[in-house]
């Protein structure tokens, strides 16, 4: 008992403690904090291919340039991209350095640096795509990252925006005809879709924005402290040369040393405007995310339910070649995350069979409760009495009579709670199918959050969504027991 | 009916039955005694291929068991003339009464639910139940249960009938009402003599083996030692 609370504490010890800092504390410190996403990949930070554990990128180079220009050590922070902009808030860092763009939306809410890095936003479509401006994408499937200036013009435009979080998976997906195109910086799209043979990027960029670093409103010192250091960096040329590094220096980023000169910023987006209160229009999307959830949650276990009681047969009855198969089916699905059976499933075979996301979705998770639910079945079917398929074996059933007849009926029964469960479970891990671009209930709320810039609303309106949904199925669970113990 | 030669079966090493002859003839009702763990259970388990068995051979209702395992097919014709009534009952709990009696004669036999709910109703008002057919087992009394179990294993019209202690599981007061069921199909098989249901009874009651029985055997380890004829 006391090496469990001495390992608690070992695990507290190495929670990343808040910063929630201003310059002074971070001169006091003389750190840095700068948050970023991993998984932003090559060319902004990603971890090294050759050496484990070091963290690379152009913006690596620019956040250490920017500590010695001010006198500090850079301290990175891992954090998910489209969540920046609430953790800088929360204090969990001093700085976001991670492709944030300068948006009228965003300078309400943070400070932001001067422009380090000028992008256009390039179209990756088809051969032989119809697609060439931001108005003909209305109507049409357009693929790019969550929280992206790409989305709000998407939206503006009246396109059905496919919300990724990785950059590979939006142009697997175009290549392989789930998206009509992929709105992306040229950084992302000249890396991971131009150079794909079965794709074609448009020659002029949609719209042209920048890279800008986000500090707290409340931190003033802290804004004009990075602004002059960064100011320093494009004076001396050393911006210049960390981007040449990083062959990322083209005619775009000549723009970046006229201080002063108005730099791009993409036309204010109607539908992206700050708004503090949920719309009805909000709320709409909210029940049709719960809508959502419901039907991928009531179609994977309707998959689940038959699957997993005949994998259950055939791991207590089968002959030993066929349980052999069932029982390794059942350890690979519960060995391994279910968020990895649904990249797997959706991205890895896509070259074999192409599935639809909520296809997929339901796939997914039917195929990974099925494991589960088949040990329920086994579990209730082991809890019969043997003299139940004695006797009806005695009658001269056969045993596949025995089992329809006489064993399930039995054994459904004494499962019906623990499915219950399951099931208030699977509706809240249906949440995980939005790594494959649905968009259901905890997803829209996200989303409606950093737009609305409020956790708190959204979140509490996800939360009583899901209670209103499992709550009666709880009651049904404990019903039903109470029902079959007296039986 | 019943031809047992030679019939020996042991579990994990330990012999529990150590060469057993008999032959019962049809229409014949035999009680086997013997002390617990004598083989008595083991025997009638047997012969309905509840159990294989090691050595020797069976024949029951014209069907011939071998050694090892039985062919599924076989043995589920053999049922179909072989009824059991366990010391448990094991009625099936999510079934009605009716139905308990019905699943083999409609799910077996394929007999239409009409005329196979007639009869059992008929095998129902038998053993006093034609009341309860609607109920559920576990709306019955031990007594009840152990009623609706023998119309159960007589339903599908069956040649022979195992009753393995059939009163042992009951509490004494609840025990006559069965007894009282077994003279009942008793009567019956003794008025058929000779076309009529053959019955291997194994209990603990002497005096209900002495009523009923035409012949009782005691199994000695895993042996019968002796066989008395009685005359009814």
């Amino acid at each position: 008992m006391r090496a469990w609370a001495l390992f608690c504490f070992a695990l507290l010890w190495f929670e990343p403690g808040i910063a929630l800092g201003d310059w002074a504390t971070v001169h006091a410190h003389a750190e840095l904090g700068w948050g970023g996403d991993l998984q932003g990949g090559e060319p902004y930070v990603y971890e090294s291919p050759t050496q484990p554990g070091v963290i690379v990128g152009f913006e690596v180079d620019i956040a250490e340039a920017l500590s010695r220009e001010l006198g500090v050590r850079a301290k990175f922070h891992q954090n998910d991209w489209s969540n920046l902009i609430p953790s800088l808030e929360r204090g969990d860092f001093d700085i976001i350095l991670n492709g944030l763009e300068d948006t009228p939306a965003r300078r309400t809410r943070l400070h932001l640096s001067r422009p380090y890095f000028v992008y256009g936003e390039t179209l990756a479509v088809r051969p032989g795509s119809t697609l060439h401006t931001l108005d003909d994408l209305s109507g049409h499937r357009i693929g790019t990252l969550n929280q992206t200036v790409a989305q709000e013009l998407l939206l503006a435009h009246h396109a059905e925006a496919v919300l990724y979080e990785g950059q590979q998976e939006p142009y697997l997906d175009l290549s392989h005809g789930r998206t009509d195109g992929v709105l992306l910086d040229h950084v992302i799209a000249d890396r991971y879709g131009c150079a794909l043979p079965e794709l074609r990027c448009l020659a002029q960029d949609l719209a042209r924005g920048t890279y800008v670093i986000g500090i707290r409103p409340s931190d003033g010192e802290l804004w004009t402290k990075v602004d002059g250091a960064l100011g320093h960096l494009i004076d001396s040329g050393e911006l210049r040369a960390i981007l040449e590094r990083w062959k990322l220096w083209e005619p775009r980023q000549d723009e970046l040393s006229a201080r002063g000169k108005v730099l791009p910023v993409p036309p204010a987006v109607p539908v992206a405007v700050v708004k503090q209160r949920l719309t009805a229009f909000q709320i709409g999307l909210f029940l049709q995310g719960a809508l959502l959830t419901i039907l991928i949650s009531v179609c994977a276990f309707g998959l689940a339910l038959p699957f997993g009681m005949t994998l259950a047969v055939v791991r207590s009855h089968a002959g030993p070649v066929a349980r052999f198969f069932a029982t390794a089916y059942v350890e690979l699905f519960r060995g391994t995350p279910v968020l990895l059976q649904l990249y797997v499933l959706y991205y890895g075979l896509s070259s074999f069979i192409r599935l639809g996301p909520i296809v997929a979705a339901i796939l997914g998770l039917g195929m990974n409760y099925a494991a589960y639910e088949a040990e329920v079945h086994r579990g209730a079917l082991a809890a019969l009495p043997r003299g139940q398929a004695e006797a009806a074996g005695s009658l001269g059933l056969s045993r596949l009579q025995v089992l329809w007849h006489v064993l399930l009926p039995q054994s459904v029964r004494i499962a019906l709670p623990a499915l219950t469960n399951d099931f208030v479970a699977l509706l809240k891990d249906s949440s995980l199918v939005s790594v494959i671009t649905v968009v259901e209930l905890t997803k829209r709320m996200t989303i409606v959050a950093v737009e609305a810039r409020d956790w708190v609303v959204p979140g509490l309106l996800c939360a009583s969504l899901y209670f209103a949904m499992s709550f009666p199925l709880s009651r049904l669970s404990l019903w039903l027991e109470r029902r079959y113990q007296s039986s | 009916m019943i031809r047992i030669a030679g019939l020996r079966k042991g579990f994990a090493g330990t012999p529990v039955l150590n060469g057993v002859d008999a032959n019962v003839e049809e229409g014949k009702i035999v009680a086997l005694l013997g002390a617990s763990g004598s083989g008595k259970s083991t025997l009638l388990r047997c012969l309905n291929g509840l159990e294989t068995f090691d050595s020797g051979a069976l024949e029951v209702a014209g069907f011939k068991l071998a050694p090892g395992i039985h062919d599924a097919r076989l043995l589920q014709a053999l049922r179909g003339k072989v009824g059991m009534v366990f010391q448990e009952f094991h009625l099936f709990s999510h079934l009605s009464v009716l139905d308990n009696v019905t699943l083999a004669p409609r799910i077996v036999r394929g007999t239409p639910r009409g005329q196979a709910e007639a009869r059992a109703r008929e095998l129902l008002a038998q053993v006093g139940l034609a009341e309860r057919a609607d109920a559920m087992p576990r709306q019955l009394s031990g007594g009840q249960k152990q009623r609706v179990a023998i119309a159960r294993a007589l339903a599908q019209g069956v040649r022979v009938l195992l009753l393995d202690e059939p009163t042992s599981a009951l509490d004494p007061e609840l025990r006559e009402e069965v007894r009282e069921v077994l003279r009942r199909v008793a009567r019956g098989a003794h008025d058929n003599a000779g076309s009529g249901l053959t019955i291997l009874l194994v209990t603990h009651e002497h005096a209900l083996a002495r009523e009923l029985a035409d012949e009782i055997w005691t199994l000695e380890a895993g042996k019968i030692a002796h066989k008395t004829q009685r005359d009814r």
